[in-house]
């Protein structure tokens, strides 16, 4: 029993929680009220809102891809940026080199993604929390190297220049509210594909590998077919990110996915809170704009405004997000009953 | 011959830095069960202190001692301070924070003393010492002998002292040494700063060579983890002579293998942990972790 006491603190997310309940009607209203919301947003605010706003929902598939592999199956991640740029230069090369249109490249990039997250995964599989961490840091790390290297495809440190694409079907949409509406679309489509996915059979195993991975292979699961497709999902995920935000950048180039990117993949998922499909969003808020409130309180050094912010995060809310307004909504609502 | 020489012995001076770092990483693992990855940034910071001392023409020795009190105190501190608070939180939060920590000291860093490479001056002669016809700077020799030093006394203190005994007790078992009258949480805090007080000597000694700025230690750091991966997570000897080895073979690939150079640099820390990590996951020296079912 002791490795699942472990393996709990690793990751902190609480076995209980739970994913497999029924979405309760009110909830559901909840939810497309907000998604309604989402599709108002872009006609009220400025063009670099919006852009930003499309950012965040491309950080938000990308948190719910890590998510998966560190919230719920227990496998520390801190290389997530590879896939993002390994998606976002699969769009870059594929429409800047062989023109290829634009929409065929999401999925392509979601695709190979998908192929070597898996690859990754497998020697992933003989690594366990901190060692994990650190192989993947060290991915992360090296990135920048590797894309510059290999200068024939990807531009070198000039990076690759691409054009915004327009509405397609006449719809009266600028570039910036047309990918704003792409971004959304994907999201909630992968969204409910996630919760689909994690909260039937297949998330249960994952859960269970994470809880306890000998119980697990003793209930029949394949531990390591799992854990390695789980990456190879939660790649997707983030490669399918990627090549969001770079249509919506509209340049790439090696120095954005530098380690930090990584780093606030993972913030993003802490702080949002793990094992929790809507702690993606909180994070992906967190990691769009917290940095932008950083730069408006010091110009000098945002960076260190940042860290304060992520120490007091994590004093006040140590399980995120999610997990705070988990704890207040139980407090009102056993309150309520008294 | 001679190339290979020089590069092995300047390799063991860089080798020197990683030991020191893998061995301030190892020793907060081992006490917490947490990978500071503010330790880098710690020692730049430390770094850019006694460069500002030095400045206003404290002499260099004095500006070196004095770092180093600071380096522990702040080390002691942060540890009371900053991270006591989420001892008991999840591992994630602690990294969390630990990088909260890491931006705050790269941004402060840059806001006081500009992102600007600032040279950095060494203690020892400018001029290279011959030994037959290898040539050697003074430096990358003063460097190795502080470093061992260094290393020597670390091991003497929790070999032969009173309190290294006790820090070795609270690592090791925390609720026994408890009930033995240790102060558990002050000998973390202890850890942490002779971690610290490491991590400023290493700083010290490898600003001369890669200068000073405030993204300095960020691939000394990824070589500190492939050392302290080669050597092994759970054994201090064992940092230490990864790290020289790292520093060697770091040194040697650089010069013979044509295609690496130095645009492929990190990549080759990445290999190297990845194939530890496979082939052997607790490193050279390291105990395998064994869990009980």
């Amino acid at each position: 029993m002791e490795q699942g006491a472990r393996a709990e603190t690793v990751t902190g997310a609480t076995p209980s929680e739970r994913s497999g309940a029924r979405p309760r009607p009110w909830r559901l209203a909840g939810l497309l009220v907000l998604i309604a919301l989402a599709c108002v947003l872009p006609f009220t605010l400025s063009g670099f809102r919006i852009f930003q706003f499309t950012q965040v929902w491309a950080y938000a598939i990308a948190l719910l891809g890590l998510n998966m592999l560190t919230g719920y199956n227990g496998q520390i991640s801190l290389g997530h940026g590879a896939f993002f740029a390994l998606g976002g230069y699969t769009t870059a090369i594929m429409i800047d080199r062989w023109s290829v249109p634009y929409g065929w490249t999401i999925p392509a990039a979601g695709l190979l993604c998908l192929l070597a997250g898996f690859l990754f995964g497998i020697p992933a599989l003989r690594l366990e929390g901190l060692y994990l961490a650190l192989a993947t840091f060290a991915l992360a790390l090296a990135v920048p190297q590797i894309l510059k290297y290999f200068d024939d495809w990807t531009g070198g440190s000039q990076g690759i220049v691409l054009s915004k694409p327009k509405a397609p079907w006449g719809l009266p949409l600028n570039p910036d509210q047309w990918l704003y509406f792409l971004a959304l679309g994907i999201m909630v489509a992968l969204f409910a594909l996630g919760w689909n996915l994690l909260r039937g059979r297949v998330g249960r195993a994952i859960v269970a590998i994470r809880d306890n991975p000998i119980a697990a292979t003793a209930m029949g699961i394949n531990n390591p077919l799992y854990k390695s497709l789980t990456f190879g999902v939660s790649a997707c995920y983030t490669g399918i990110a990627g090549a969001l935000s770079v249509l919506a950048v509209a340049y790439v180039a090696p120095d954005t996915f530098n380690v930090f990117l990584s780093i606030t993949f993972l913030v993003g998922i802490v702080v949002g809170g793990l094992g929790s499909i809507s702690g993606a969003v909180f994070g992906a808020l967190f990691t769009q704009f917290v940095p932008n409130y950083a730069q408006a309180i010091s110009k000098a050094a945002p960076w260190a405004i940042y860290g304060a912010f992520l120490i007091l995060f994590m004093y006040v809310m140590p399980r995120g997000v999610a997990g705070f307004v988990r704890i207040v909504w139980g407090r009102l609502f056993t309150a309520r009953k008294q | 011959m001679d190339t290979f020489l020089q590069q092995v012995v300047s390799g063991l001076a860089t080798g020197g830095i990683y030991a020191s770092l893998a061995l301030a990483l190892v020793m907060i693992y081992q006490a917490t069960d947490v990978v500071n990855y503010a330790q880098g940034e710690m020692a730049m910071f430390s770094t850019y202190l006694s460069w500002s001392m030095m400045n206003h023409g404290v002499p260099y020795w004095a500006a070196f001692f004095a770092t180093v009190a600071i380096a522990f105190v702040g080390g002691v501190l942060i540890q009371r301070i900053i991270i006591r608070p989420v001892q008991s939180a999840p591992v994630l939060t602690i990294v969390i924070v630990c990088i909260g920590l890491l931006t705050i000291f790269n941004s402060v860093a840059g806001w006081i003393y500009s992102y600007i490479i600032q040279p950095f001056p060494s203690p020892f002669p400018k001029e290279p010492i011959r030994i037959g016809r290898i040539v050697l700077a003074a430096h990358d020799l003063g460097a190795i002998g502080v470093t061992l030093l260094l290393l020597g006394l670390i091991y003497l203190f929790f070999r032969f002292t009173t309190l290294g005994l006790a820090m070795r007790a609270a690592a090791q078992n925390p609720a026994s040494a408890r009930l033995a009258g240790i102060r558990v949480g002050w000998m973390l805090a202890v850890g942490w700063g002779l971690a610290a007080l490491v991590g400023s000597v290493a700083g010290m000694m490898v600003a001369p060579v890669i200068f000073l700025e405030p993204n300095m230690m960020g691939g000394i750091l990824i070589y500190a983890f492939a050392s302290a991966t080669l050597g092994g997570f759970t054994s201090p000897g064992g940092a230490v002579v990864g790290g020289f080895l790292v520093g060697v073979m770091e040194n040697l690939a650089g010069t013979y293998v044509s295609f690496i150079g130095t645009s492929l640099k990190l990549t080759v820390a990445l290999a190297l942990i990845v194939i530890v990590l496979l082939v052997k996951p607790s490193g050279l020296f390291g105990r395998a972790v064994v869990h009980r079912v």
